[in-house]
């Protein structure tokens, strides 16, 4: 008996660190999700407007964004107005609408970000815009910073 | 057989580094992520038009046209105005019944539409600071009309109701319409 007292006595005292992986691993897998690896290269230069009154969009899955400015064509240069979207340059705006539509019917939900440069003009804003009210994608936000 | 028991090792995998490759794969992602919040304004646009059905008709009183041109000259109902000036013309527009009472502005701020017209050429950012001026106005409205109901600001208000039961977006809701542009020269 007084052997097995002795050995209890001398019993490590130590925090269990069994667990720390699993935690860790927990806010690995956090992360993980979270992150947003691929971010599209731009084509064209958005410079963003600044507003005032503006909110936060909550749900960041539901968002679909469309880039409109002045082509970058390297060495500082800038081209006419076009429209990005995803990773390519829309040709014609025609195809706008069918590739929204797609998207659409993917999220049900979809907001389109309009993220266009504040030096474009309204004419193409607007262009897309109906490409958009075609096709059904009504939600839309145009993408602005907070004014400092 | 006792001895034995205690002589035999016991065959584990070396866990002990597992840990630390975790906090690298951890660093890693808390390094690479951004949680950027985005910001924007947010509009639903109308719906594509209906040649068999002609848009409602709306009384003249009822609409506040905003008209920018390609320089950033803003006509407000034919009158130029000044950008400083568009906010407390919409306010005193949209809250004209507990205001004024002008018979020339709107009837209530429920039928109160603003639209905005531009021109092709007028430039992005000065549409955003005119979305942006209107916007300030129905900010400034509705939280006026919180406080006095509730004593909070319209944003907190919000935070404790569902859309359905927003009784200040009803009173006050935003009717922002977005004419197309004229073709300019």
């Amino acid at each position: 008996m007084s052997k097995f007292k002795k050995k209890n006595a001398n019993t490590k005292q130590e925090v269990p660190t069994t667990a720390m992986p699993d935690i860790v691993f927990m806010l690995l897998i956090f992360f993980m999700v979270t992150t947003v690896l691929r971010e599209v290269t731009l084509q064209v230069r958005v410079e963003m407007a600044r507003a005032e009154n503006i909110e936060k969009i909550e749900q960041k899955r539901l968002v679909s964004y469309i880039y409109v400015g002045p082509q970058v064509l390297g060495g500082n240069t800038f081209g006419d107005t076009r429209v990005q979207i995803d990773d390519a340059l829309i040709e014609e705006l025609g195809f706008i609408r069918r590739i929204m539509y797609d998207k659409l019917l993917e999220q049900p939900k979809l907001i389109v970000s309009l993220r266009v440069d504040r030096e474009s003009e309204m004419g193409m804003v607007t262009d897309v815009q109906q490409e958009l009210r075609q096709a059904g994608t009504l939600q839309i936000n145009y993408s602005t910073r907070r004014l400092q | 057989m006792f001895s034995k028991k205690r002589g035999r090792p016991e065959a584990e995998i070396p866990s002990s580094s597992l840990a630390d490759i975790a906090f690298l794969l951890l660093v890693f992602f808390l390094v690479v992520t951004t949680i950027d919040v985005d910001t924007g304004i947010g509009l639903v646009l109308p719906p594509p038009p209906d040649d068999a059905e002609p848009p409602p008709p709306i009384r003249e009183r009822n609409l506040l046209k905003i008209l920018v041109n390609a320089q950033g000259m803003i006509l407000i109902n034919e009158r130029p105005a000044a950008v400083n000036e568009v906010r407390d013309r919409v306010t005193d527009f949209v809250d004209n019944a507990n205001r004024a009472n002008d018979e020339n502005l709107a009837v209530s701020p429920q039928t109160a539409i603003v639209s905005i017209k531009t021109d092709r050429q007028t430039q992005y950012e000065i549409y955003i600071s005119m979305l942006d001026e209107v916007r300030g106005a129905y900010k400034e409205l509705r939280d006026a009309e919180s406080m006095r109901l509730f004593g909070v600001n319209y944003e907190r208000y919000r935070g404790s109701v569902s859309a359905s039961e927003d009784v200040i977006r009803q009173a006050y809701p935003m009717n922002v319409s977005i004419a197309e542009p004229d073709p300019g020269n």
